[in-house]
């Protein structure tokens, strides 16, 4: 069957107002999540969400309905922490209701602290420990490869995860193999749990980093929702190349006082932050 | 040579049966595919490459990147064997087959090549002695250590029909073809290959011709022992360990740490649901220098070691 994004895709101004709003609908919803579990990592959830509304929104072919479809797209959440943005583009897509969210990371809800695909539809794969989702995307390009299929695979990596050395061997065999449906986006935030990137263990030059492993790289405001279109849409078929986006994003984007504020990593709002954080994300 | 071997032909070696049995699936099966790790040759996989060169991965010395692979190509359909030296493979790759393979129940067969002490001389890098205590724990994750070539391709034309993940241990020690009891494989069902009630061994691998060999050393000098092959390590054959008990004293034998393997699985086993006397044949810690028989036999994993083994626990019986 034939399959599309969730709802149908508009072009232009309203296009991009659409996944504007996607956006903030993603923050609101993993900042209330966060909030009422008292657990999370909203820093990284709101870096990532213009990158989640972007993907599920205007790019990614899926069917809600039938989460395991041959032909869909693939999306990988491998900073797997990140899971109050993810499970809110999920809910959004409709893999599953939005009330579900008010369980999130209760007794036996399907809502774990990292994302579990045996229970909640619309998960590839398990992730939580870093490193591991570019491996296994670059399998899923290659199993496409051999079928013949056109579906893309799009993986989202922290860049902290970057210090993980499974990636570096993922991303070799992605440019040799020249697997040109797949994407790599960096939510390059430039923090990770515990300090900046750049002085735990750094990463620059990144772009130079990917390009050297076969990649072709895009460096774009990762909240910038046009730039985010325009480059993850773009047709890949003539490429003969992986492509690594590196999304210059926020950590905490959104909400003044979590703007970059390596705190924010896995923070907990009070009632106060937590009030002003619903009035600024509008 | 064991009187329950089928004859005195030849010996072995396990890896030419996997190579076999996965090109005859291959050749049924499209979905079929091998990854490796630059071990076309060590895993006897040079006919496959040579048929479908497209279909065999080879992801280069990259492990982590191997399993995940693996797990990439079953979401795509495919039927992935990812196989590579066990140590390797156990050891470089442990969170990615637990979290990419067993905990995401992916469709990925994972196939650990010379396990143990099959690499001898190289030493304790390169044996694969801690695999079983590493994998045994992972729900999901079904496991099985065949013993001879039979055994072998039952377990890879089972692990192709079996819709989830599955670990088989691969031995290039030669051993001969046995004499099985079971006409197929069934998970967790265990094989008595002679029966006997003054002791039981449990073995299992390239050990369990090695236990029946004892068996005819001890039958010589009037001990009836039973011969079990305990080859599914997950799930285990708990009622087969109970019945064991019976005999009234156990002996496991096993090419892999005596520390959470099989040894350790069957001691769990009899604390929980039948205490009797138990001696343990494995490694004990990590190997001396030395050939795989002058270890086999310096840590008593030998007909004469084994039949030792067993005198001791019925020494023990209360």
């Amino acid at each position: 069957m034939f399959l599309s994004t969730a709802p149908a895709p508009v072009s232009g101004a309203d296009r991009i107002n659409m996944v504007r709003a996607r956006a903030l609908a993603i923050r609101r919803s993993a900042f209330t999540m966060v909030h009422d579990a008292g657990l999370g990592h909203p820093g990284g959830d709101f870096s990532a969400a213009d990158i989640l509304a972007s993907l599920y929104f205007a790019i990614m072919r899926y069917d809600a309905k039938q989460p395991r479809h041959p032909d869909r797209d693939r999306f990988i959440m491998s900073k797997g922490h990140c899971t109050g943005a993810f499970y809110s583009v999920l809910a959004q897509a409709g893999f599953f209701p939005e009330a579900d969210l008010k369980t999130y990371m209760q007794p036996l809800s399907m809502l774990n602290g990292h994302p579990n695909r045996n229970y909640l539809p619309g998960i590839e794969t398990n992730t939580g420990p870093l490193g591991h989702g570019l491996p296994v995307a670059v399998g899923i390009a290659i199993a496409g490869q051999l079928s013949a299929k056109d579906y893309r695979t799009f993986v989202l990596t922290g860049d902290g995860e970057l210090q993980e050395g499974s990636n570096w061997e993922a991303a070799m065999a992605a440019g040799n193999r020249k697997l040109n449906r797949l994407t790599v986006i960096v939510d390059r935030n430039r923090l990770q749990q515990g300090d900046r990137t750049e002085a735990t263990n750094g990463l620059d030059p990144l772009d130079d980093k990917w390009r050297a492993f076969g990649f072709h790289v895009e460096m774009i405001d990762g909240h910038d929702h046009g730039a985010l279109l325009d480059v993850l849409g773009a047709d890949p078929t003539g490429r003969d190349k992986p492509l690594c986006v590196i999304a210059n994003t926020i950590k905490g984007k959104g909400v003044s006082f979590m703007e970059d504020n390596v705190s924010w990593h896995h923070g907990v709002p009070n009632a106060e932050q937590f009030a002003q954080a619903m009035k600024e994300l509008i | 040579m064991s009187a329950a071997t089928k004859s005195n032909e030849g010996l072995y070696d396990c890896r030419d049966a996997f190579s076999k049995t996965l090109e005859a699936l291959a050749e049924a099966d499209d979905r079929v595919v091998a990854v490796v790790n630059d071990s076309v040759g060590s895993s006897k996989l040079g006919g496959f490459k040579k048929r479908w060169p497209e279909r065999l991965v080879n992801v280069g010395i990259a492990e982590q990147n191997m399993v995940g692979v693996g797990a990439g190509l079953a979401n795509g359909g495919r039927i992935p064997f990812v196989s590579c030296a066990s140590c390797f493979l156990t050891g470089r790759a442990l969170e990615q087959i637990k979290a990419d393979v067993a905990y995401s129940n992916t469709n990925v067969k994972l196939c650990g090549q010379s396990p143990g002490i099959g690499y001898g001389e190289l030493g304790p890098t390169h044996h694969s002695i801690e695999d079983l205590a590493w994998l045994r724990p992972l729900a999901n994750l079904l496991t099985i250590v065949p013993s001879d070539p039979w055994e072998t391709a039952e377990a890879i034309r089972f692990a192709a029909a079996y819709e989830g993940p599955i670990f088989i241990r691969v031995s290039r020690y030669p051993v001969p073809a046995l004499d099985h009891k079971l006409d197929r494989i069934e998970p967790g069902k265990a094989e008595v290959m002679r029966d006997g009630d003054d002791v039981a061994i449990l073995a299992n691998g390239v050990m369990l011709h090695k236990a029946l060999q004892a068996a005819d050393v001890l039958a010589e000098q009037g001990v009836s022992a039973r011969v079990v092959n305990m080859a599914w390590m997950n799930p285990l054959d708990i009622e087969a360990i109970v019945d064991a008990a019976g005999t009234g004293a156990v002996v496991t034998v096993e090419e892999a740490s005596v520390r959470g393997g099989l040894g350790g699985a069957v001691a769990e086993t009899l604390a929980l649901h039948r205490p009797v006397p138990m001696e343990m044949l494995g490694f004990p810690g990590f190997a001396p220098t030395g050939t795989v028989d002058f270890l086999f036999d310096h840590f008593g994993l030998s007909a004469a070691g084994i039949s030792s083994a067993a005198l001791k626990a019925i020494s023990r019986k209360g």
